[in-house]
């Protein structure tokens, strides 16, 4: 049975990884090797990368520490931050990396997923969207450039259409990323996720929420996503994936235990 | 010494360096004249076989594969270029392992069959040792070679497929072991000790 995959996300600026509450006051966390071993030793199923200030600098990730993860850990990885065109991608990818994964460049020129779907197939692209719930509309709205607070801005799309559309592109796979939730671990955004779901036909990846090992159990349960991502619970030590595994696993959720 | 086929594809960094965590050193070769100078050869493998196999003809690795008599293992495209054809563009393979590579049935799941699954050996041989049926590997895939004679292992995912086929000195894994941890460094390990 194929296994719900746990994802922990490290979010990186100025070569180390760094963790902000609902996207802002960034922190240092640790070394971007360090962590990344540490977590695919404990188990983690794949790792996400996150060079934050990339897009809002216009400027494409540093590829030195794509090249040092994939020499290091045994696992796959997904790196993100301002890949704009083909020629950034192959760059990423090169290095060893399994799959790229594009937010505010894709929502500046969408056709850049189908390129990307052309010349890498559909497995290598990965959309992440950042979606916020408007209370006044009642509507999920996509936010672009949201790695830095002054940039940050609501774009054109609701985030069902937007789903829609990077699907119709190519897009592999959607890690869909509920603002309103980001880094204050009260839960995933069920809700959202159920509704997003049911509009994919491709792997969708939650994220934002996550405080407690029941939180995965119930994103996985109830939302049916397919693999989870966290960063903080991780960061932090909150939840410790041997242990959550075994959480998962007893809660009758298909996992992958590495003891 | 370990050769591996560079046919341009995407991945040959993370081959190479899943061997170098495994104390080896292989080379990335890109002149099929040389391939049989190595006791090992990997064919990664990336992107769409129509394209694939279009570069693997023309940069003339079809012969020197052909004539190779050492253990060969193709990974994930790799492994479906080393068939009978695939569905994926329509295109002829090599036709050194039995087989056609169709669409993966998936049902009502997600495609692609992306992630970590179980494999379970259904025969014995070197490439499988070790390996038991709780065992995940990392998959991603929506083309797949459907259990015959050749498969030693297979998986389930809409469909029973082979994870891994071998014919004499061919082998072929359709997850990537570079990239499923433990039990990937020891289905490479039983490959350099094939």
């Amino acid at each position: 049975m194929l296994s719900k995959r746990i994802i922990p996300c490290l979010d990186v600026k100025n070569g180390q990884v760094v963790k902000g509450v609902k996207f802002k006051q960034h922190e240092v966390v640790g070394d971007i090797i360090d962590l990344a071993k540490l977590y695919s030793e404990q188990g983690a199923d794949e790792l996400v990368f996150y060079e934050i200030s990339a897009s809002v600098e216009k400027r494409l990730l540093d590829l030195n520490w794509v090249r040092d993860i994939a020499k290091n850990i045994d696992i796959p990885f997904c790196v993100a931050g301002g890949i704009k065109s083909v020629d950034d991608a192959a760059k990423v990818l090169e290095q060893g990396a399994d799959k790229i994964s594009i937010n505010s460049p894709a929502i500046a020129r969408p056709e850049l997923i189908k390129e990307l779907h052309d010349e890498f197939g559909k497995q290598c692209v990965v959309v992440g969207i950042d979606s916020f719930y408007d209370e006044h509309s009642g509507e999920y709205l996509v936010y672009q450039l949201t790695g830095d607070p002054n940039a940050a801005s609501q774009t054109r799309y609701k985030t069902q259409e937007w789903i829609q559309r990077v699907q119709d592109l190519g897009a592999g796979e959607i890690v869909l990323n509920c603002m309103n939730q980001d880094g204050v671990r009260k839960g995933y955004d069920l809700s959202q996720l159920k509704q997003m779901r049911a509009l994919c036909d491709i792997p969708l990846i939650a994220s934002g929420g996550a405080g407690k090992e029941q939180d995965f159990v119930d994103v996985f349960n109830q939302a049916n996503v397919d693999g989870a991502l966290a960063a903080s619970v991780f960061h932090k030590q909150v939840i410790e994936i041997p242990k959550l595994k075994q959480y998962l696993k007893d809660n009758k959720v298909a996992t992958r235990l590495c003891n | 010494m370990i050769a591996i086929i560079n046919t341009g594809c995407a991945n040959i960094n993370s081959v190479r360096f899943a061997f170098e965590r495994l104390g080896v050193t292989p080379e990335v070769l890109s002149d099929p004249s040389q391939l049989n100078k190595f006791d090992r050869a990997v064919l990664p493998g990336v992107g769409h076989a129509n394209v694939a196999m279009k570069r693997l003809i023309e940069q003339g690795w079809q012969q020197a594969i052909n004539e190779y008599n050492k253990p060969l293992l193709g990974i994930c495209l790799g492994m479906q270029m080393l068939c009978d054809d695939s569905e994926e563009g329509n295109v002829k393979g090599l036709g050194i392992i039995d087989g056609s590579i169709k669409t993966l049935q998936t049902g009502n799941l997600t495609s692609p069959h992306m992630g970590w699954n179980n494999i379970k050996v259904s025969k014995e041989h070197p490439l499988t040792k070790g390996i038991t049926s709780d065992d995940q590997v990392y998959f991603v895939h929506s083309f797949a070679h459907e259990v015959n004679s050749t498969t030693l292992a297979s998986c389930e995912y809409g469909q029973p497929f082979s994870a891994i086929i071998a014919k004499d000195n061919y082998a072929g894994m359709q997850f990537h072991p570079e990239k499923s941890a433990k039990v990937g460094a020891q289905l490479l390990t039983n490959f350099m000790q094939w």
